[in-house]
């Protein structure tokens, strides 16, 4: 795996490129908390690039939800392709995120 | 259409090792007739699951004790074995529903869910050690 990392003001995109799971997930949790540590609110991760998630990926992209929102910012997801979005129905986690098609929907959104 | 390329190794008890062994077998299922939810979704995902519980929670992590993975094809079936040197656990008990309300923001919780919603099959026995058998049968599984 490897991130993409772009930030402007308190709004903070990632792009994942490859598989996010147990193995790599630490990377992504300590830079978006790295990030949001220094003003980072508006976190969106793009899923373009991304291949399999993992419960521990899932794991790391809900603990990060409940952080930004303890600080009073939120995490956007975008860019999922049909198995992704499945994996998400299969847990439920598309209750727990807001998900859009692109990044802009989603830089909209906040 | 080839013959399934048959597979009997050991890893060690490092979650590094799971990505290129996960690529692997997806590799020699790619060739046979398997959808593509079943090799972009369905496989990775559960066969990360069963390795990474072997790694971290049946062999805790330890490079001294190693992993078996046995992967084998019969009748449009697939079976992959992950065998490690823990106690074993009790699938049933064990296995949590994460999509309840109370369950839905913890961070864990969510692998043996996953295996078993994504798999057709998934047992867990004891033989030399404590082996988890996940099967999917080649374009059967719809999730």
């Amino acid at each position: 795996m490897s991130l993409h990392v772009t930030r402007q003001g308190d709004t903070l995109i990632v792009d994942i490129e490859g598989q996010l799971i147990v193995s790599n997930r630490q990377e992504l949790k300590q830079r978006v908390l790295d990030e949001s540590e220094s003003g980072a609110r508006k976190i969106v991760i793009d899923f373009a690039r991304t291949g399999y998630i993992d419960s521990a990926g899932l794991g790391v992209l809900v603990s990060l939800a409940k952080r930004l929102r303890e600080l009073g910012g939120d995490i956007r997801l975008a860019n999922m392709n049909d198995d992704l979005q499945t994996l998400f129905e299969l847990t439920k986690l598309d209750t727990l995120f807001q998900i859009s098609d692109t990044r802009e929907r989603a830089l909209e959104s906040f | 259409m080839a013959a399934f390329g048959a597979l009997d190794l050991r890893i060690p008890s490092d979650v590094a090792q799971i990505e290129p062994v996960v690529a692997e077998i997806v590799r020699r299922c790619a060739g046979h007739e398997f959808n593509h939810r079943q090799l972009a979704l369905n496989l990775p995902v559960a066969l990360t699951e069963a390795l990474s519980n072997a790694i971290l929670r049946g062999n805790g992590e330890d490079v001294a004790k190693s992993v078996r993975v046995r992967v084998s094809m019969r009748d449009g079936e697939l079976t992959v074995e992950v065998e490690d040197e823990g106690l074993g656990f009790d699938l049933e008990a064990c296995t949590v529903d994460p999509t309840l309300p109370e369950n839905l923001e913890n961070e864990e919780g969510r692998g043996l869910f996953l295996m078993r919603a994504l798999m057709d099959r998934v047992e867990a026995y004891r033989a030399d050690g404590n082996v988890v058998r996940l099967t999917l049968r080649c374009g059967g599984h719809a999730a």
